[in-house]
């Protein structure tokens, strides 16, 4: 038996309501319990997307394919990731523990929705949907000065960059009188036969894509928010940020690229090749001298959106799905990194890479993993962010950008030195007497599902670059 | 059976995971029922597989196995895949076989040791590599073998790392090697670019029609693959890492540096004959070198007084013989002698452990003597292992270097025949040397340890006597025609080495007188010895100090060590100071300094643009729409 399409988002709708109804009815002390309830809303939503029909509804406003089902899973194993961190994270709030899962389940909600969608200002809400519980997140700390000044930038930013993408709907509108990505493309291409090359209305509008989605990337130029958000915000949430939120941008961003801008394919990649290897290059460097791992990690995934467009740029069908198989390994990674990091906070209370110091003595497991993280992360064979760039990097050189792979792999060299900066703190600064490490339920779990991940994508990638290049199949090249 | 042949190198790397990473929690007992099951079933399983493959017309003896695709990039294409013919199947037996002996005698030699587990994990570990070694179908999983027995090894000789002398041994036995293998990998890639694949069957098949006899690529290549052969079999120049590898435990002289890794140099040249029989200039050189060593290394034999290095020159002469055998193209005759090789100098090498056992760990044969009552099942296995080895008739070591010196002088080799037979006839006096020193004689044991001489349990001497049995009717399956035997063993290798009609220019009463000389110079060796060591065992002394320059010369190795300290290790000693001090520190780091601090002054400035404020961070979003922008109009 087959649900419709939507059935999925719809039921994880539901659910995220039904954290905030029971959150009422809950006493105080089993509030955490919701934690595990969202967990089990997400787990269920993963069997239903098997369960559910792919086709399209409203229209073709919504489509649920091959792409999507890659991304979905993206971003739901992301929020399952973050709620189990959490848990033991949300229990030491006073108030609001139910709104704080409840916020999530909804951005994730809106994620699902921005894959599926295929017309622009269903498009444009559904990422509303994904940044306004966002906002509220990063502000949840409200004590907490950072927090609040995190949530604020945050909200400010994400307004401004809003605005600029609107306007680009709006020009594309006017352009095209439609907001249909295929009928967009139609008309483009009837455009190009007999007008021939872009011009200055379209182009801008291509601009103000790029900028409204390389906000949601934190792509150069359109990072500077990232890293004092990431700061700010509860940990968790940036998790969740440098991760759901990244690949919530990057299938919007193919969604609209790839599917209407095809026509003008060389007048935009050229940009997008550009910023990425800007990304690369300031994300990179820029993340040396930073003391605090939340902001290195910040800048580290400005670096990495650089290396998963190094794949998009190529336009080609090995391409995307590079570019979707990277997105997975990095996710792995990522997250993993960051849940040592919310390990680490929980107990001591600080991120800053000094006091990782003398780790490998006191929790030696968990300096051990969180070894492999970043070693992903560089790209170190046999984890999974090796076997990631690798294809990144060869579909680029298949479509001969080779300067582009060329920076891409000088700056991984430079990448290597801030995360085995945090290696070195662990193993090799021996400070003795460090306590060890609780691992909570919730963190222990997180952590054994990124670093069976980062392995199993690393050693038998098979099946998952099945998954990847069946989801590239979605667009024509 | 055949259809499971990958079973046999995939056990012993069970034994090798369970042991390794659960070794120390196991137990004694489980441990050694692990090492000792897994590499059992390997050998049960290569027994069956004998008989299957004995079942089968002999020109369908020849059997491929894909176990899976390995490296598939472009052109270079290989599979992990194994060939099971006669030849890999005689290595199959001889590497499972005397190495479930070898790790049975273990479990009673090494009982007391705190690295038990360890040395069981090792020892699996070899013998997976080395059933890899001769099992692979191509020469990239014959690399992999080899370098793994070679990792392995390293491991083992330097197992009690914490005697330096057993370290550096070690680490001695892992460079020098390196020098062969470069050469190795060189000849394999070669045989890449020559022939597109890295199969044998691919390459041997092509090589008649892509490379010409004597011509300079089918040179170059055996020459390369030699130098591999040379280091790996220790052989002149590169054998002197063999004598300071008996640093590791006694089985693992018996096992690694006597019974099998020393002679995969001999299965690679056996393997690849079709390569050298294309090249007859390497094949001189093969026969001459392992004739010269042969001597050479026998000679040095004569005089050493500790028991283990006796044996290593003894390994290395008698490795020098398999290799006159397949430098006179007597393929057939090399591999059989490896095999019988491997019977009495696994067990000869076992025998040592349990006189040092006996005698607390002693090496010095001066310090031995009288031990034949105390050691009685020592004794005669030594004893039966010391016959077969000096040639004396009936005994294995008589058939098989009989044949190789048969097949020199019907070459028409008369030199390279009569080096043969003088190191036969020193084989025959150092090993009653040896014999006679250790079991005869007065007893010359410290007198602390003399009172608890004993013979070694149970589980060591088993194993001793099954090789002895081996050792002493080993050599009955290549009888050859001549003593009315059918030479078995020759004609079941014939599908690897193709049908050799015995040429007859020699007629078979010439093979006779040959056979006979042969006997009488061992036995003359053996009276030498008895005079010297049994007779008046002053003699040696007086000798000595008679001739002492010959006989330092001989005792000090012909200063060869020193002499490659000398001409390579310090001129390279000095020039990587040189290196260091000048280039690495002043150049190299400076590069790499300059490098890290220009990027760490970038970073300090582009620090500076996140100041913290949102109108900065929007107007750079505003900025960086307009600089794109500013590329479309400029464009």
């Amino acid at each position: 038996m087959y649900f419709i399409p939507i059935f999925p988002e719809i039921f994880l709708f539901l659910w995220a309501i039904l954290i905030f109804v029971v959150d009422f009815f809950l006493k105080e002390d089993k509030r955490k319990n919701l934690g595990y309830l969202s967990l089990l809303g997400i787990l269920i939503t993963i069997i239903l997307l098997f369960f559910s029909a792919q086709g399209e509804m409203f229209g073709k406003v919504y489509s649920y394919d091959s792409l999507s089902l890659f991304f979905k899973l993206v971003f739901l194993l992301s929020a399952f990731l973050a709620i189990s961190v959490s848990i033991d994270f949300v229990a030491k709030f006073r108030a609001f523990k139910g709104e704080f899962f409840g916020l999530i389940l909804f951005s994730t909600v809106g994620m699902m929705l921005l894959s599926s969608a295929r017309e622009l200002i269903f498009l444009y809400v559904s990422l509303e949907l994904v940044t306004i519980p966002l906002y509220v997140l990063a502000a949840y700390l409200k004590p907490d000065k950072k927090s609040a000044e995190a949530g604020l930038k945050y909200m400010l930013l994400g307004a401004i960059s809003s605005a600029i993408l609107l306007y680009g709907i709006s020009l594309i509108y006017g352009i095209t009188g439609t907001t249909f990505l295929l009928g967009i493309k139609t008309r483009l291409m009837v455009d190009y036969l007999q007008i021939g090359p872009i011009g200055p209305g379209l182009f801008l509008s291509f601009i103000f894509f790029i900028a409204g989605f390389g906000f949601k990337l934190a792509l150069v130029p359109f990072h500077m928010w990232a890293p004092d958000v990431y700061e700010g915000a509860p940990t968790p949430i940036t998790a969740f940020l440098s991760v759901g939120s990244k690949a919530a941008g990057l299938v919007a961003f193919l969604r609209v690229f790839f599917e209407s801008f095809s026509v003008y394919n060389p007048d935009w990649v050229t940009i997008v090749a550009v910023l990425a290897a800007l990304s690369m290059i300031i994300g990179n460097i820029i993340a040396l001298p930073q003391t605090n791992i939340k902001r290195m990690l910040a800048y580290s995934s400005i670096a990495q959106v650089g290396y998963i467009l190094v794949g998009l740029v190529a336009l080609s069908e090995r391409g995307v799905s590079s570019v979707a198989f990277y997105t997975l390994a990095y996710l792995f990674a990522n997250l993993g990194a960051f849940v040592v990091a919310i390990a680490f906070e929980l107990q001591t209370g600080s991120s800053e890479i000094k006091d990782y110091s003398g780790l490998s003595i006191s929790s030696p497991t968990l300096s051990f993993l969180m070894m492999l993280f970043l070693l992903s992360l560089v790209g170190i064979p046999p984890l999974a962010g090796f076997v990631g760039k690798y294809y990144l990097f060869a579909a680029a050189i298949e479509k001969h950008l080779i300067w582009l792979v060329v920076i891409a792999v000088l700056t991984s060299v430079i990448s290597l030195y801030y995360y085995v900066g945090v290696i070195k703190e662990m193993y090799f600064n021996k400070k003795e007497g460090g306590e060890k490490i609780f691992l909570p339920f919730g963190i222990k779990l997180a952590l054994l599902i990124c670093i069976i991940g980062v392995l199993l994508v690393g050693l038998f990638p098979n099946p998952f670059l099945n998954l990847a290049s069946q989801a590239a199949t979605v667009f024509k090249y | 059976m055949i259809e499971y042949v990958w079973l046999i190198p995939l056990l012993p790397l069970i034994g090798f995971v369970i042991n390794g990473i659960l070794g120390r929690r196991l137990g004694k007992t489980l441990v050694s029922l692990i090492g000792c099951g897994t590499i059992g079933v390997s050998f049960l399983i290569s027994v069956k597989i004998l008989f299957e493959l004995l079942s089968l017309p002999a020109e369908h003896r020849i059997i491929e196995r894909v176990v899976f695709p390995w490296i598939y990039s472009g052109l270079f294409k290989v599979n992990v895949s194994f060939l099971l013919d006669p030849l890999s199947c005689v290595m199959i037996l001889v590497v499972s076989g005397v190495g479930f002996f070898i790790h049975v005698y273990s479990i009673g030699y090494m009982g007391e040791d705190k690295g038990f587990a360890r040395f069981f994990s090792f020892m699996n570990l070899f013998v997976f590599f080395m059933l890899t070694l001769v099992l692979s179908n191509n020469f990239l999983l014959l690399y992999l073998g080899w370098e793994g027995v070679g990792l392995c090894s390293y491991l083992l000789i330097g197992f009690w790392y914490e005697k330096k002398s057993a370290s550096d041994a070690a680490k001695k036995a892992f460079i020098v090697n390196r020098i062969g293998d470069f050469g190795f990998a060189l000849g394999i890639m070669l045989i890449f670019w020559t022939f597109g694949t890295l199969n044998y069957s691919d390459v041997f098949l092509q090589a008649p029609s892509i490379l010409t006899l004597g011509g300079g690529l089918a040179t170059a290549i055996t020459l390369l693959l030699f130098a591999g052969a040379v280091g790996k079999s220790a052989q002149i120049p590169l054998y002197v890492w063999l004598p300071d590898a008996m640093e590791g435990p006694t089985p693992v002289s018996a096992l690694i540096h006597a019974a099998t890794m020393v002679t995969a140099g001999v299965y690679m040249v056996a393997r690849c004959h079709v390569l050298f029989q294309l090249a007859p200039f390497t094949m001189g050189l093969v026969a001459v070198i392992g004739a010269v060593t042969a001597l050479y290394t026998a000679s040095i034999g004569m005089v050493q007084n500790d028991i283990k290095r006796v044996l290593a020159y003894s390994t290395i002469s008698q490795l020098g013989y398999m290799f006159l055998g397949c430098g006179v193209g007597a393929f057939a005759s090399g591999i059989f002698h490896l095999m019988t090789h491997a019977f009495f100098k696994a067990l000869l090498f076992l025998g040592a452990g349990c006189v040092m056992h006996a005698l607390s760990g002693e090496l010095n044969m001066q310090k031995m003597g009288e031990l034949k009552n105390k050691l009685p099942v020592t004794f005669w296995t030594m004893f039966a292992a010391v016959l077969a080895i000096s040639g004396i008739p009936l005994f294995s070591g008589f058939f098989s270097k009989d044949e190789i010196l048969w097949k020199a002088f019907s070459q028409g080799n008369l030199i390279l025949w009569i080096i043969g037979l003088v190191t036969a006839g020193m084989t025959a006096f150092y090993m009653f040397r040896l014999f006679f020193l250790t079991f005869f004689g007065k007893s010359r044991v410290d007198e602390s340890i003399k009172s608890h001489i004993h013979e070694s349990p149970k589980i060591m001497i088993v194993p001793l006597m099954v090789l002895a049995v081996l050792s002493v009717i080993g050599g009955y399956i290549g009888v050859p025609k001549s003593l009315g035997g059918g030479n078995n063993f020759e004609s079941f290798l014939s599908p690897v080495f193709g049908e050799k009609g015995e040429i007859a220019l020699h007629p078979a009463s010439t093979e006779y007188l040959l056979m006979a000389l042969s006997v009488v110079v061992a036995l003359l060796g053996i009276f030498f010895a008895y005079r010297f060591y049994i007779k008046s065992p002053d003699l040696p002394k007086s000798l000595a100090q008679r001739f002492s320059f010959p006989y330092k010369l001989l005792l000090n190795k012909y200063y060869v060590d020193e002499l490659y300290f000398k001409i390579v290790v310090n001129p390279l000693l000095k020039f990587a100071t040189f290196l260091w001090q000048f280039f690495d520190v002043k150049v190299i780091d400076g590069i790499a300094n300059g490098l890290a601090n220009t990027v760490n002054w970038f970073a300090g400035i582009g620090r500076k643009v996140q100041t913290g404020y949102v109108r900065n961070y929007a107007l750079g979003m505003v900025f960086g729409v307009l600089l794109i922008l500013a590329y479309f109009i400029l464009r």
